[in-house]
Formats: C-alpha cells, structure tokens, sequence
C-alpha cells in the first residue's frame, strides 16, 4: 500500500501507540505497586516508585478481612448466573436464529433493551421482593437478578452463531427424523460452541463487574468483592496498599478473560445500539 | 424455512428465558411503577400509604433531582466529545497499515479499563488523585503545576470524575469506530487516497458516511450508560463533596438506600428509565432519518 509516503511518519506513530497503551495501563500499573507497598511507604508524599515489596497487604485482606470469603461469593454468583444465562438462553437464541413467527422482532428487541434498564431502578422493588421471600442476602437473590444482563448477552451473542450455521445440517437431520430439540441438541450446540464460550466469558466479566445490586442486595452473607472493596473507604484511616490489594484480586480475572475475548468485548457492549 | 415449526416447539424453546426475564426485568418493573404510587418509607412503614402521583409531583418539581440530572447531562456534554474526538484519533491511527504488532499489542491495552471493574476504577482515582499521596499530583508537580485537591473541592472532583469517565471510555470509543472503520470497502478508501492527500477531506467524504452507525451506536450507549452511572462516582466520592458529583443514579441510590425512601426512589427511577428511552428513540429518529 501507500508505503513509501507513510514510512516517515512511522517512528511518530510508534511513539503515539506506545503513549496510548501507557495510558491504559498506567493505573493498573500504580495499583499492583500500592498494593506492595506498607503502609507507611504508601503514605509517602510525593509517592515512592522504588521501594522494598511485600506481600503484607495480600495476606491482610485474604485472611483477615474476609476478602477471600467475598471472592469465594463472586465466583459462586458468577458462575451460577452464567450457566443459568447459557442454559436459559441457547435453546431460545436457536429459536430467535431458526424460526419464524409473528412478534419475533419485538421479541429480539424486549430481550436485547434490557441493556437500557438501569439496575438501579429494579434493585429497591427486589430488595423489598426478597425480604419478603427471605432471599435478602443470599446467592440465590444476586444469581437471578444477574440474569437481566447476562441473559441477553447470551442470546444477542449464540443467536448471531446460531445464524452462521448452515440450515442444511438441520434439514438433512429433520428428513432423518430428528425431533428439533435433538437437532438443537446434537448438532447445532455443539457448532455454537464459540459462541457460548465468548458469551459466557463476557456474562463472566458483566457479573463479576456488578456493584449496585450486590451492594442493596447482599450486605453481608453473600457480599461479593467489589462490595467488599467499598467498605475499605469508609472510616478515616484509609488503607491504600490493602484497597489497591483487594483491587488487584478483583481485577486480575477480569483482566484475563477480557484479553482472552478481547475481539469480542467491545461487541458485546454494543448490545443493543448495532446490528 | 422448508418445515414447517409447531407452535409448541417454539414455546419450549423461547419459554423458559422470556419467563425468567419476566421475573427478574419486568416483574420488579412494575413493582417500582406500584411502589412509586404510594409514600413507603423504611423507617415509616405505619405511614404507608396511596399517595397517587404525588410522588412524580414532587420529583418533576424538585430541584435536587433536575440538579442531578444536569450534571449527568453535563458529564455526558464535556465528556463524550472528547472520547468521541480522541477514540476517532486512535482509530484512525490504528487503522492505517504498518506496525502490525505494535498496533495488536495497543488493541489488547485498550480493552483493559473498559473491562475493569467500574467500583475498582473509583478507588483506583481516590489513590492516585489524592492530593498528598497521589501519583496525579506528582506528575503535575514535574511539569510545574500545584498540587490539585480532586477529591475534597466540589468543582475539582466533577473534573476528575469526567477526567476518569474519559479513561475509561475512550477505548471503547476507539474501538467501536475502528470496527465502524473497516466497514469502509478498501477500494473506495485507495482510491480517495490517490485523489487526495488530504486526511480530513477522506475522513469526511469517504470514511464518516460508514462511521455515522458507529457513532449513534456510541451516542446511545454513552447516553444509556452516563445515565446508569454509579459504581465509578460511588466508590470515588460517594457523590460529595456536598452534591458536586451526585449524578441521577447516585440520587436515587442515596433517596433509596439511605434515605429509605423507596417510594420516592422508584418515581424517580421511573422518570429517568422514561427518559433514557425517549433519548435513545430521538437518537435513532435524527441520525437514521439524516442518512436517508
């Protein structure tokens, strides 16, 4: 391509790029180094770049601070959520990507706008909803309200795959008398097996990231890590290196599933706004 | 399609989800819309009562809410131009050819904050602006700028909440517009180029025309997005100081959870759900009808 008119502007570009990845990740930098820091060396003003690292602040909060505890709970209601939103919504992704009938339009549209619904606005009826059905602090409450995100990333997502798959597959296997849910079952699912794995990593991410509703809904049993983190700034003597601790225990999962699905995060946040 | 579906068929597939999303999205709906009818106070529960829209009286009429609302608005004026104008920059860069690992390895950073947890984000500003022991501070101090009280000064901690929203989001930006970019057939985009040396002049007559779904999509989904917006100013100011960041979710967190107001909240948060779908028609409306 146009080569040769490019090739002097290449050494500024290079350090263009490298300017916006120090921008990303500066702050993840600055984090991880707090959160090695005592203290004392953390109260330093101006901050320190060079110091002796220790481990301190990770022991703290896993042990001592029940953060581990809340970990334990993320993972719990992650994992929970997402099988539920991959078994909920595969068979009707097939069903938005095979068949035809009236509504289906306003139907994908209901599904996917759920996007748009701010959690604040569900969070204080469930919170009185599961007080009175005794689900106030627990998993089970957190799991199911999850689902109104990850539900539809699972269907916006496996419909599009569902939709890639070759019709014939179905057709052949309908002449040999298949029942549509084997079909779906035995053949179609296993081909969407990209779709489901992208899907569940992006509902992954979206559930672990959630604050509002763990923060309402599960002060205590079933808090989850990044409600835990919050409770660290309350108080005067605000510990930076066991926030930033807890914060790179939190963010560090994420990080690797958004990298492993990186080609596919930006999609699934613009569900709902493109076709 | 060649066979024909019974109706059964359909109703197994699709029922299980649209019946768990009947609970969990439009069952709490309406309890909100029931609750927003009726003054219901934690703390007050013997004062419950139907109060009709007096509650939707009050909010459209209070100033704490329009307040909220206009610094929302306000975040959202100041700070998606500039995502929209430095997204477009590094798509545009990212989108010329050469320096293929280069660019890959900056495609991979500008997923991380877009992926970090919103609440770490927060905390992540309180350490690193704080006005002794931030890391902001200390850079500001190379180039000869006076330490800056982010957090404690009303004005300043709206900047930085915007300064913030700008890291986190413009990544996105970047990387939905340079999906919009590759939409550009490479043949229309060589033969500008061999037209003209001007950038602006290929940006503006080749490449916006298939930008313009990228755009409204990040205009929607900023808009849906600054509107829900709580866990980052949350974590990092708790909407203080005073009321300086207390955007329209932090309010009806606040009135809610702290206040024990649910009644109120629910109006309010019936308000803003009302609002956030007339703006994402309006958007859909003007730019779809514009391309026509």
């Amino acid at each position: 391509m146009a080569a040769p008119i490019q090739r002097r502007n290449l050494a500024g570009e290079a350090i263009l790029l490298t300017l916006i990845c120090l921008f990303c990740i500066f702050p993840f930098y600055w984090m991880v180094t707090t959160s090695l820091k005592t203290q004392v060396v953390a109260l330093e003003s101006p901050p320190v770049w060079w110091f002796t690292p220790t481990l301190a602040n990770y022991w703290e909060v896993l042990f001592e601070d029940k953060v581990g505890v809340a970990l334990i709970n993320s993972i719990i209601v992650a994992v929970c959520t997402t099988s539920l939103a991959v078994i909920l919504g595969t068979p009707a992704a097939y069903a938005l990507a095979r068949f035809e009938f009236r509504g289906k339009t306003d139907l994908w549209f209901w599904f996917i706008t759920n996007r748009f619904v701010s959690p604040v606005v569900l969070a204080f009826p469930v919170f009185l909803i599961s007080r009175e059905l005794g689900l106030r602090d627990t998993h089970l409450a957190l799991i199911l309200m999850y689902l109104t995100f990850t539900l539809p990333i699972v269907i916006w997502i496996c419909t599009d795959q569902f939709r890639s798959i070759p019709r014939e597959l179905d057709e052949a296997a309908m002449l040999e008398g298949a029942s549509q849910f084997r079909i779906f079952r035995s053949i179609c699912l296993p081909l969407a097996m990209p779709g489901v794995a992208v899907s569940s990593i992006l509902a992954f991410i979206f559930s672990w990231n959630e604050l509002l509703f763990a923060y309402i809904l599960a002060p205590k049993n079933a808090k989850t890590a990044p409600a835990m983190a919050v409770t660290f700034m309350e108080g005067y003597d605000v510990p930076y290196g066991k926030i930033m601790a807890t914060s790179t225990l939190i963010v560090i999962p994420v990080l690797i599933f958004a990298l492993l699905a990186s080609k596919h995060l930006v999609r699934g946040l613009t569900m709902g706004a493109v076709k | 399609m060649s066979f024909p579906v019974r109706r059964r068929t359909i109703a197994a597939f699709l029922g299980p989800a649209v019946f768990a999303l009947v609970i969990v999205g439009i069952a709490p709906l309406l309890f909100a819309v029931w609750k927003s009818l009726h003054y219901f106070n934690l703390t007050k529960l013997a004062q419950q009562r139907f109060v009709g829209l007096d509650n939707y009286i009050f909010v459209l009429t209070d100033p704490v809410f329009w307040q909220a609302m206009g610094r929302t608005a306000l975040l959202f004026a100041v700070a998606v131009p500039v995502q929209i104008a430095l997204g477009l920059m590094i798509a545009l860069v990212l989108h010329r050819p050469g320096l293929t690992f280069w660019k890959t390895l900056t495609r991979l950073s500008l997923v991380l904050p877009m992926a970090t947890t919103y609440a770490v984000v927060g905390l992540l500003a309180q350490v690193m602006l704080n006005q002794k022991y931030g890391v902001v501070n200390q850079m500001l101090g190379w180039i000869g700028i006076d330490a800056i009280n982010f957090i404690g000064d009303p004005t300043n901690a709206f900047i930085a909440v915007i300064l913030w929203d700008i890291w986190q989001w413009t990544p996105f930006v970047a990387l939905v517009l340079l999906a919009g970019l590759s939409t550009v057939p490479p043949e229309i985009e060589e033969a500008a180029q061999l037209e003209t040396k001007s950038h602006w002049t290929v940006l503006r007559h080749v490449q916006l025309p298939f930008l313009i779904p990228s755009l409204v999509a990040v205009l929607i989904l900023r808009t849906a997005d600054t509107l829900k917006l709580f866990d980052m100013p949350f974590t990092m100011t708790r909407g203080g100081p005073g009321s300086a960041t207390e955007f329209i979710a932090v309010l009806i967190e606040r009135v809610g959870n702290r206040q024990f107001d649910i009644g109120l909240a629910s109006a309010q948060s019936i308000i803003m759900l009302a609002i956030t779908i007339a703006l994402a028609r309006a958007y859909i409306r003007f730019f779809y009808r514009e391309v026509r």
